[in-house]
């Protein structure tokens, strides 16, 4: 063993440069951001709560093709449909279990009509199971709160699809 | 305070009586409290240095998080695992609460306020603080699951071991001081590094003693790079696994009390306790209290400071360091020092 | 009167957990009254004066001692049952080992009433005076007086460290699966790692 490591082992050397280091870090500016005052950016992409969108008119823009509901790989989506009286066709029941959900986004990809799409919210905690469970009123209310912050990031995502 | 007391008309014995209960309770209650800040402290620290802004929504800057951890503990349940040996599962966490607070009977907090100016004083912090492996131990086997077991071992294994090189530390300061009394010890030190600086950290001889002081009070109180006994990746949560509720938070409460009991020694035996730090006549209109107080929450900085910066050690790394590093160099220490002493006649004749 | 009542918590205490070690059916249970009774026993010395071998016997066998009791006891697997079956078989040397621990007891006992018997070295001459602390009184009996068997009594403890130290010690069967902390903390960052830049379509030769 070399003098200068003899020196450096017995001044416990590694261990004044670790801590001088993480002093320097004590003062740094803290990164951290307080969370629920301030929030990070979220990409226009961004994958979170379901919501059923309209038309500018107020009219549902879900056809019922279940073209979701075929491709949701967690089967968290239930669709029951029929005529309406002017003979359009249209969802009678649209379910999604929140706690099946895995936000793969497989379902907004899929949808003919921007119908179903996964918004920006992602504070929707419960405090009960049932409250997970959405159906179509819960989701088209969603819509509704939602529609410019999900108008926005559709436009703003658009050129790159 | 007896003297108070027995103005009061209480006869000698009955005043005794009263001020010695007045000063446990003037000694403990402000001692939990002060576990409770040094706990958000510890948090506020550790978080810093991990560019974290640690606990800040409960209360201003979040000052009341520990509190509202501890009423949160007080409302939960108190589960006993059906095969634990219950008498001794309960009895665990109050040894170690017990034990953490009986220490600071003899620490003197400025000349006169000390709960008992005991000639012994340094000999019994030593033995309580011996005892303080038994909660653990005891805590581990009643939980009758392996993970505390383990723990149990590690934690017995490892405080005796770092005992015994903080045995022969000790040593080193009693050879200087020439007393076991904290106080006669903290008044030793007055002027010790020429004759301007109060503290015996200033001395060659015993710097290094003070840091492998500090190092072996962070093994004692299982604090990071040795905190194997609750090596979570390994053991859960070490011995407090089974633990819920109050009985944890006595655990959690003994173990901070312990962790300042080290840092308020560490300022006692090598900085100068309540003396403050520079022999200057203005230093000393501060009382003796404050001071102390500064140098026990440098200390504790230091504590979070490494538990920040280091990663754990390995168990053999850890009995290694015990055995065959801080014993050989402290009993080594001990001979250069009593010789020293010897040698420039500071000591024998008297004898 | 505080110390009447005070010696008599501490002697009843000392003897109840002492049958509380024997009673208990549980070995672990058994050495934590063992150190409950260490403890009590410490009280006592307090009470006569002696602080110093009051905080020793905390230090060294409620400390050290009574662990690594518990440490052995709580590893082992004790079948109680087992143990009460030689009870009646074993009776008859219990009786006698306690006949001989009596008369012992009695003979010491009378012994002691006669005179102490002197074993410090005369050549000391007289013990020094009574010092302030214990410690000191402590110390000076040791070191003068009782020198010889001090010493004596420290060869005796080093002897019986070694021979266990040899007991137990055994070589490293291979060098393979040996670790040398020193060696791996030794080694830095230039020995043990090299820089290359391999081109596109090539691998390393090391």
């Amino acid at each position: 063993m070399s003098v200068a490591q003899l020196v450096k082992s017995f001044t416990l050397w590694e261990f004044v440069k670790a801590h001088a280091l993480t002093l320097k870090y004590f003062f740094k500016p803290k990164v951290t951001i307080n969370y629920p005052f301030e929030k990070n950016p979220l990409s226009p992409r961004f994958r979170g709560e379901h919501a059923l969108r309209r038309y500018p008119n107020g009219e549902e823009r879900c056809i019922a093709c279940k073209l979701c509901e075929a491709v949701c790989p967690a089967q968290a989506i239930t669709i029951e449909s029929e005529p309406r009286e002017d003979g359009s066709r249209r969802t009678t029941r649209y379910d999604i279990d929140m706690t099946k959900c895995i936000y793969c986004g497989f379902c907004q990809e899929a949808c003919p009509v921007d119908a179903i799409v996964e918004g920006p919210n992602f504070e929707y905690a419960t405090e009960t199971r049932e409250e997970l469970l959405y159906d179509k009123a819960k989701l088209l209310a969603n819509g509704d709160k939602w529609e410019r912050a999900i108008a926005a990031n559709l436009e703003a995502d658009a050129p790159y699809r | 305070m007896t003297e108070f007391f027995q103005s009061l008309g209480m006869s000698y014995e009955w005043a005794w009586g009263v001020a010695t209960i007045a000063g446990i309770l003037l000694i403990a209650l402000p001692l939990m409290l002060s576990v409770a800040m040094i706990i958000y402290a510890d948090r506020k620290i550790w978080a810093a240095i991990n560019l974290r802004r640690g606990p800040n929504v409960v209360g201003p800057f979040g000052l009341l998080q520990s509190f509202a951890d501890g009423l949160k503990v007080m409302l939960q349940e108190t589960i006993i695992p059906s095969a634990a040996n219950k008498g001794i599962f309960i009895l665990a966490p109050i040894v170690t609460f017990t034990v953490a607070l009986a220490a600071w009977a003899v620490v003197p907090f400025s000349a006169t306020a000390v709960l008992a100016n005991i000639n012994v004083g340094l000999l019994y912090i030593l033995a309580i603080s011996s005892l303080s492996v038994y909660g653990i131990v005891m805590a581990g086997w009643a939980s009758n699951s392996k993970y505390p077991f383990f723990s149990a071992m590690r934690a017995a294994a490892q405080m005796i071991s770092y005992e015994v090189s903080i045995g022969f530390i000790l040593v080193c300061v009693i050879l200087y001081a020439g007393t076991f009394n904290l106080n006669e010890i903290v008044l030793a030190q007055k002027g010790h590094g020429f004759g301007i600086v109060n503290g015996y950290f200033f001395n060659l001889l015993l710097f290094p003693m003070w840091v492998m002081f500090f190092i072996s009070s962070l093994a004692e109180t299982q604090r990071v790079p040795f905190d194997l006994t609750e090596a979570e990746s390994e053991l859960v949560a070490g011995y407090q696994t089974e633990y819920s509720s109050m009985s944890f938070a006595l655990f959690w409460l003994g173990e901070y009390a312990n962790i300042l009991l080290m840092c308020v020694l560490n300022a006692l035996l090598f900085f100068g306790g309540w003396l403050p730090p520079i022999d200057w006549a203005p230093l000393y209109y501060v009382p003796g209290i404050i001071w102390l107080l500064l140098k026990a929450f440098f200390f504790f900085f230091m504590f979070s400071w490494v538990m920040a910066t280091v990663p754990r050690y390995r168990y053999d790394q850890l009995m290694r360091l015990g055995w065959k590093v801080f014993l050989p160099i402290s009993l080594l220490f001990v001979v250069l020092i009593s010789g020293w002493l010897m040698a420039t006649g500071h000591y024998g004749a008297a004898a | 009167m505080i110390q009447t009542i005070a010696f008599y918590i501490f002697a009843v205490l000392v003897i109840a957990s002492a049958v509380m070690v024997i009673t208990a059916r549980n070995p672990v249970h058994s050495v934590l009254w063992l150190i409950l009774a260490f403890f009590n026993a410490a009280g006592l010395m307090v009470l006569v004066g002696a602080e110093f071998i009051a905080m020793l016997l905390v230090i060294v066998y409620v400390g050290a001692v009574a662990v690594l009791f518990l440490f052995v006891v709580m590893m082992l697997d004790i079948d109680v049952a087992a143990l009460r079956a030689g009870f009646v078989k074993n009776f008859p040397l219990g009786i006698v080992i306690a006949l001989i621990l009596l008369a012992e007891l009695v003979l010491g006992l009378s012994a002691y009433r006669v005179g102490a018997i002197e074993l410090g070295t005369a050549a000391a001459g007289e013990a020094p005076a009574m010092v302030a602390s214990n410690t000191g009184a402590i110390g000076g009996l040791l070191y003068t007086r009782y020198l010889f068997l001090f010493e004596a009594a420290g060869i005796i403890l080093l002897v019986a460290m070694i021979g266990a130290i040899v007991l137990t010690h055994r070589p490293p069967k291979s060098k393979r699966g040996h670790q040398d902390i020193g060696k791996q903390v030794r080694r830095n960052p230039d020995e043990a790692t090299v820089m290359k830049q391999p081109t596109v379509g090539e691998g390393v030769e090391l």
